[in-house]
């Protein structure tokens, strides 16, 4: 199936193609935006609130004027004074979602820098400007700043807890959002199940933390009036937006360019404050400005992510078929929402994943506190919603004594049902269909690589009886991928018939420049070394979208086929004229265009580059217009379904409940893989930092509303020497929607690990009844579980 | 995070480094492998304005056989005690509990001196000093001290020397012939600080416990020596029976703190744990068996 794909599409789609991105990166030769060093350039820093919660009274910044080497010192006032706040809805929902799910949403702007208050630990009050970094933190600290303590809204129950302080007065309401949809009767079909559950999921607050931490450098021209700015983002086509939206310049005369980028995983997709304030300041100040984050100042001030509650019910018939369920949700925002109903709008529509279940109803708030925004990190609203339904399958199986693999096969859409009508909206507003896929294979496949189900059980009996304790977790999900509106391609041939690509796709080590040539290569039948690309430069493709959400392989290889097939009607027709042939006795071959069957009647790409100029001697027919180049954009009908089977086998340490992972598979499937190396990496990376979430790493707040993890000796990521053996078995079944049959696969490592974790725990645990509903899954919490209890 | 003003100087030699610090003693530290104080600086949490750098100084950079003892160069990096053959032989204890210090990197550049001078209450080398009776040689302007590990360790971060002494020397007993060592720890990662962790060095008689100490890492505001652990183990045979009497007063004993990486109740029990744990593990390299 898969090589007859291959086979249309020619040679290097299907290929591990080494990263063409590898080069630079291992001489030392990348550059972030740390390394950009302008002449005259100036380092600005900020002061940053050490309170949750407080009214700002006055803020003197004269002293810090004052110190030697500083150039410029703003507080909120000054800044609020020139610049508007950032709007809310950076990313807005489509009428068909409105109209199709209930929704009531106030999503606060965001100021660059707030004047009336602050709003949690890490918000910037003030900043300066200095001839370095050093001299810049120096003069902070002479910022003599009032900040009048308020409650602090440490969590969302507390938000909204009747009387609680409004942390945005205006809204009249801790609550940005309410969600509410439903399919088949709802809630009204508990009340016919022979069997219910409910229960309270936690799925804890962590964040993307990627190796580099976000940095901005700016650079005004006055003479020609235009902004340079280099962003360590995902989006720098929203980035040029809101920039040119701020200081009222007209979009094109702002170049935003994402260089080398050392990890996004969502947490660098969507504009933040200082995207804004350093072109301003380069602006202002007549000077290049950089700011790059530290390490502290990105724990606290770039956005977290998860945090979530869940109250589900689940109802069910003596076999084990699930009938109904039920889940109200809260979602802990923070104190901003930059990425709007994303999240949540993505938990809404993942929790059936790939369970065949007749009735649905779920609410969810958006809830406004005095923490660090929340924005989507790998997975978004996926892991969260996936913890809570595949814990809940789990309970259905342990309260009938059924083994859980059985009563996930006894639930899965089989693959003879496919596409499947899912009976609910996604987030772009086109009704859910699953199109392609074999769930309950991915998961036999997923068992097999531990040794298959009745081995495992065989292996769990025998280690029990010599006092051990061995578990089988499971977690299945599904995966709408490749969203949309939109992404752009710019497609050239230049005079020396080489092919020029470009991409509003903003990739942060994924490798897209050499996907996207894959599939270039491809397209225009050329060696793969004469496709040049280009991503994130707005300078290169006027409109863009970013990378973000498992799209971009889908997308930006949509574009670029639709700019090429715009080109190729042209060359073709060029062609055509000069081998004084017909355009149906014409192929593509070689590195140009050839009449079938005739192989010396050829020309080349640089041959029809050349005919096609414009001016003398040109070789274009009548009407034909000069030049071989073209923007497009794709606009994905909707979304594919990648999914995946994951399963791992633990062992407990009874003495001190650690757990350790003996292997852990996940069998993936994400359509035609158009690089099975890279594709292996991405769901490697996604898994480890799954793990990380479901084990390790954590955004603690005290009930005062302070993080108490604020550093990385604290905030502990997974290394290499704490990652379990690994197994990555691809499945590849083409999605019926685009050309290629690609589906996403960025996320899906991240979403099932804390599941699968917290569900093999409770497996282990079996003869405890030992139930684990929040994440992270604490040594100390599964040791009780042994205490003065004996198996 | 970048430090506050600071000046860097580098003595050459001990007498000059001791003359630095008595002339700024209030504002002046010293800068040993800076793997604790670099980040505390940059933090602004430490803000010295004189730092006195003693890595240009050959003289504190040692291990030497001192017939009862080892002498240890405060500034001696925690990667060559992990090299030397001389300290796997005369003090197991130090040479495993150098192997749960962090990663290798850390231990190239960090120190014993700067370790024990820290204070860490979850490090393994004061828990280590505290249980083999280690010595420590202090120097300053006014003179030479030496200061029992029972009695240098104040709790956290917290040390006896005075802001004008540097800490120049550590003196570890050898460790009995028939005797064996282990450091047992639990880390929620590879490499990091304890959760709790156990020095144990064991002396078998037979079957019988002859002599037995025993200091742990994590679980109070310094490093704690399991008195009560060692009174139960001594002159008994090591029966499950005994273990987990030991494990239990070592449980009882400590009075750790909770934080956002485990609780206190959890971090009392793994102490119990890693001492029964640590004690079998040295009682088997003693020879002991169990
Ligand atoms: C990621 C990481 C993980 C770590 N994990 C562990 C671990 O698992 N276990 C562990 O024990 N340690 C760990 N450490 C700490 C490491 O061992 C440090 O090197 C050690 O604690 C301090 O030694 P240093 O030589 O770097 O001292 P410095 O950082 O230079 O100094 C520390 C303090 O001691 C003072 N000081 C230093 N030397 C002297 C002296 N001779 N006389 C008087 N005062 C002195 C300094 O003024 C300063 O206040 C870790 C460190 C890091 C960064």
């Amino acid at each position: 199936m898969n090589d007859d794909v291959r086979k249309q599409t020619g040679g290097y789609i299907g290929q591990s193609v080494p990263r063409r991105e590898d080069r630079n990166l291992l001489l030392g030769q990348g550059e972030f935006v740390a390394d950009i060093q302008l002449p005259n350039m100036v380092h600005a820093a900020f002061a940053r609130s050490p309170l949750p919660h407080a009214t700002i009274g006055d803020v003197d910044t004269e002293a810090a004027r004052a110190v030697d080497g500083v150039c410029f010192v703003a507080s909120g006032a000054d800044v609020c004074a020139e610049l508007p706040p950032i709007n809310g809805m950076q990313v807005v929902t489509p009428q068909g979602w409105r109209d199709r799910v209930d929704t009531d949403i106030l999503i606060p702007d965001q100021p660059l820098v707030p004047e009336d208050k602050v709003r949690y630990v890490g918000e910037a009050f003030a900043l300066a400007v200095a001839d370095s970094r050093y001299i810049a933190e120096d003069a902070l600290e002479l910022i003599e700043a009032e900040l009048i303590p308020l409650p602090p809204l440490a969590e969302a129950e507390t938000a909204l807890a009747t009387g609680a302080v409004l942390i945005h007065e205006h809204l009249g309401r801790n609550v940005a959002a309410f969600l509410h949809t439903k399919k088949g009767d709802g809630a009204a079909a508990m009340d016919a199940c022979p069997n219910r559950l409910s229960r309270r999921f936690v799925h804890h607050r962590y964040a993307a933390m990627p190796m580099e931490t976000r940095g901005v450098v700016a650079e005004y021209d006055g003479r020609t009036d235009t902004l340079t700015v280099w962003s360590s983002t995902q989006i720098v086509h929203w980035v040029r937006r809101e920039i040119s939206t701020a200081l009222d310049m007209p979009e094109e005369r702002i170049r935003c360019i994402a260089p080398d980028v050392g990890g996004g995983f969502g947490g660098k997709g969507h504009v933040y404050p200082e995207d804004i304030l350093v072109a301003w300041l380069a602006k202002k100040l007549d000077r290049p400005v950089k700011w790059v984050e530290d390490r502290h100042e990105h724990i606290l001030n770039a956005a977290h992510s998860r945090d979530n509650i869940y109250d589900v019910e689940i109802g069910f018939d003596d076999d084990g078929r699930i009938l109904a369920v039920t889940s109200s949700f809260l979602v802990d925002s923070g104190a901003y929402t930059p990425v709007g109903a994303g999240i949540a709008g993505n938990s809404i529509a993942h929790m059936l994943g790939p369970y065949d279940i007749p009735h649905y109803e779920t609410d969810c708030k958006i809830v406004l506190t005095n923490r660090t925004p929340n924005a989507p990190y790998r997975g978004a609203g996926r892991p969260e919603v996936g913890f809570a339904m595949e814990r809940a399958v789990d309970l259905v199986a342990n309260h009938l004594d059924l083994d859980p693999a059985k009563v996930r096969f006894r639930n899965m859409i089989p693959a003879d049902a496919m596409p499947y009508e899912v009976g609910l909206t996604y987030r772009d507003g086109v009704p859910m269909v699953y199109d392609s896929g074999d769930y309950p294979e991915a998961l036999n496949r997923a068992l097999d690589a531990l040794g298959g189900l009745d081995d495992i059980r065989a292996r769990q009996k025998t280690a029990l009886a010599e006092g051990k304790y061995l578990g089988l977790g499971i977690g299945c999900y599904v995966e709408g991928t490749g969203v949309g509106p939109f992404e752009g391609a710019s497609v050239k041939i230049d005079s020396t018939g080489k092919i020029m690509v470009a991409a509003g796709a903003c990739p942060q080590g994924q490798g897209h420049e050499t996907v996207f040539a894959q599939f270039a290569a491809d397209m225009w039948q050329v060696p793969i070394e004469d496709v040049f690309v280009t991503v994130a430069d707005t300078g290169q493709v006027t409109q863009g979208y970013g990378t973000i959400a498992s799209r971009s392989t889908v997308t930006a290889s949509g574009a670029i086929k639709i700019a090429s097939d715009t080109v190729q009607e042209k060359a073709f027709a060029i062609a055509a004229n000069m081998l004084e042939a017909g355009e149906t006795d014409l192929e593509m071959r070689d590195s140009g265009i050839g009449v079938k069957g005739v192989p010396d009647m050829h020309v080349t790409w640089r041959d029809i580059a050349r005919a096609a100029k414009p001016g003398w001697d040109n070789q274009r027919p009548d009407g034909v217009e000069a030049g071989l180049e073209s923007t497009s954009y794709y606009e994905p009908p909707t979304v594919t379904w990648a999914y995946a089977a994951n399963v791992a086998l633990v062992w407990i340490d009874p003495e001190t409940g650690q757990i350790d992972i003996e292997k852990y598979v996940e069998v993936h499937d994400a359509g035609l893989l158009v690089n099975p190396s890279l594709a292996d990496g991405q769901v490697k990376g996604g898994l480890v930092q799954g793990l990380g979430g479901g084990l390790l790493e954590e955004l603690a707040y005290d009930d005062q509303g302070q993080l108490l993890t604020g550093s990385l000796a604290d905030y502990l990521l997974p290394t290499a020497s704490d990652v379990p053996p690994i197994e990555v078995v691809h499945m590849e079944t083409p999605s019926p929607l685009n050309a290629f049959g690609v589906k996403g696969l960025g996320e899906g490592g991240a979403i099932a690990p804390p599941v699968v974790i917290a569900n093999a725990v409770c497996d282990a645990l079996r003869p405890f009844k030992a139930e684990l509903n929040s994440t992270p899954v604490r040594w100390g919490d599964v040791a009780n579980f042994f205490d003065g209890a004996t198996a | 995070m970048k430090p506050a003003l600071f000046s860097h100087l580098v003595p050459t030699t001990v007498q000059e480094a001791l003359e630095m610090m008595g002339d700024h003693a209030a504002e002046a530290r010293v800068l040993a492998g800076g793997q604790s104080l670099v980040p505390m600086m940059n933090f602004r949490l430490a803000r010295p304005s004189v730092l006195v750098d003693l890595n240009r100084i050959p003289d504190l950079s040692y291990i030497d056989d001192r017939g009862d003892y080892l002498a240890v160069g405060a500034m001696t990096r925690e990667r060559a005690i992990e090299n030397s053959a001389l300290v796997r032989d005369a003090c197991p204890l130090v040479y495993d509990a150098t192997l749960n210090i962090a990663h290798l990197p850390i231990r190239s550049r960090g120190t014993i001196g700067g370790s024990i001078s820290n204070a860490d209450p979850a490090a393994e080398y004061p828990a280590t000093m505290l249980a083999l009776d280690a010595v420590m040689i202090a120097k300053s302007g006014r003179g030479e001290r030496s200061i029992p590990a029972a009695e240098f360790f104040e709790g956290v971060l917290s040390t006896t020397l005075n802001s004008d002494e540097i800490l120049t020397e550590i003196r570890v007993p050898k460790a009995p012939a028939d005797s064996g060592a282990a450091f047992v720890e639990i880390c929620r990662r590879h490499g990091d600080f304890a959760l709790a962790g156990v020095g144990a060095q064991v002396t078998m008689d037979g079957d019988s416990v002859a002599a037995v100490q025993l200091a742990a890492c994590g679980v109070g505001p310094g490093p704690v020596r399991l008195t009560e652990a060692e009174a139960v183990l001594r002159d008994n045979s090591l029966t499950n029976e005994i273990l987990s009497q030991a494990e239990q007063a070592a449980s009882a004993q400590v009075d750790p703190d909770g934080d956002a990486h485990a609780s206190a109740a959890y971090r009392r029990k793994l102490a119990g744990v890693m001492t029964k744990r640590a004690v079998q593990q040295a009682a088997g390299r003693a020879g002991g068996g169990v």
